[in-house]
């Protein structure tokens, strides 16, 4: 796996309006490294759907906080980190009851959220979630037609 | 990365036209215009999402709670005007078979 990359590295106030700041600056990334317009699109929302649970979850009570947003950009992937410093939830907890609807679920039943990390998970070809002071989100998107190969890779270990 | 909602309305039928981005900002603005409307009796209401050009699961949270409130209420939802990528995220979670909906082409055809 290449070792040389490069870093760009981004904080924006806890807050909903600056996510999409966050979109307008992978687009530029994204597009930079050759994603096709559907895996931008894929990255946009996977990371929307982080920056959105640390804004409204991480910082409940105390409105003053900041969530770091960095990209490693790889010849291969892009890897995207969105962290927060806030109060930690119980992800295990969270994921459970998660995932798509069914169909035939009863109508007044349907939740009416939830699916952030679902969709993340989806849309992203590797994600990892780390706790400590915060909550630290890792996902990571290769380039197409690199995928196969980092699975094989990856298979034989 | 605002939204805009147009409301027409004709007796009972409600034709929402959005225009922007749905998202953690803009979905407060976007429940505040439809759940109003969502709460009356025997009400159709069709949202065109056309001009939508970016979509999240807040937004998907704000159209499964009016599809609710509008079913609770005897009413018919239905989304239209859905682009290839907007359809995809209602089928990856599976809301494609429990709300109304109809793509870009077929759209406003009725």
């Amino acid at each position: 796996m290449s070792q040389v990359y490069d870093y760009i590295e981004m904080k924006i106030p806890a807050k909903p309006e600056f996510i999409g700041v966050i979109r307008l600056t992978l687009s530029g990334i994204g597009s930079r490294m050759g994603f096709a317009y559907d895996e931008i699109e894929d990255l946009k929302i996977a990371t929307s759907e982080a920056c959105t649970n640390a804004v409204q979850h991480a910082y409940k009570d105390s409105e003053k906080g900041e969530v770091k947003v960095s990209f490693g950009l790889y010849p291969d992937r892009l890897e995207v980190m969105v962290s927060d410093s806030g109060k930690s939830c119980n992800f295990e907890e969270v994921r459970q009851g998660l995932g798509p609807y069914e169909n035939g679920q009863k109508v007044e039943l349907l939740r009416e959220g939830g699916l952030g990390l679902y969709l993340i998970e989806t849309l992203m070809d590797d994600v990892k979630i780390h706790q400590h002071d915060g909550v630290t989100v890792f996902m990571t998107k290769f380039l197409e037609g690199e995928q196969v190969e980092m699975d094989a890779k990856t298979v034989s270990t | 990365m605002n939204i805009t909602v147009d409301v027409n309305e004709l007796n009972t039928e409600f034709n929402v036209k959005l225009k922007g981005e749905i998202d953690a900002y803009t979905a407060p603005k976007l429940r505040e215009s439809l759940f109003p409307i969502s709460e009356q009796e025997n009400v159709s209401i069709t949202i065109d999402l056309t001009e939508v050009s970016y979509m999240d699961s807040t937004g998907l949270g704000v159209f499964v709670g009016a599809f609710k409130s509008v079913r609770a209420h005897n009413g018919e939802f239905t989304l239209v005007g859905l682009s290839e990528r907007l359809r995809r995220l209602f089928d990856i979670t599976g809301l494609a078979d429990i709300i109304d909906i109809k793509s870009g082409t077929e759209g406003g055809l009725e």
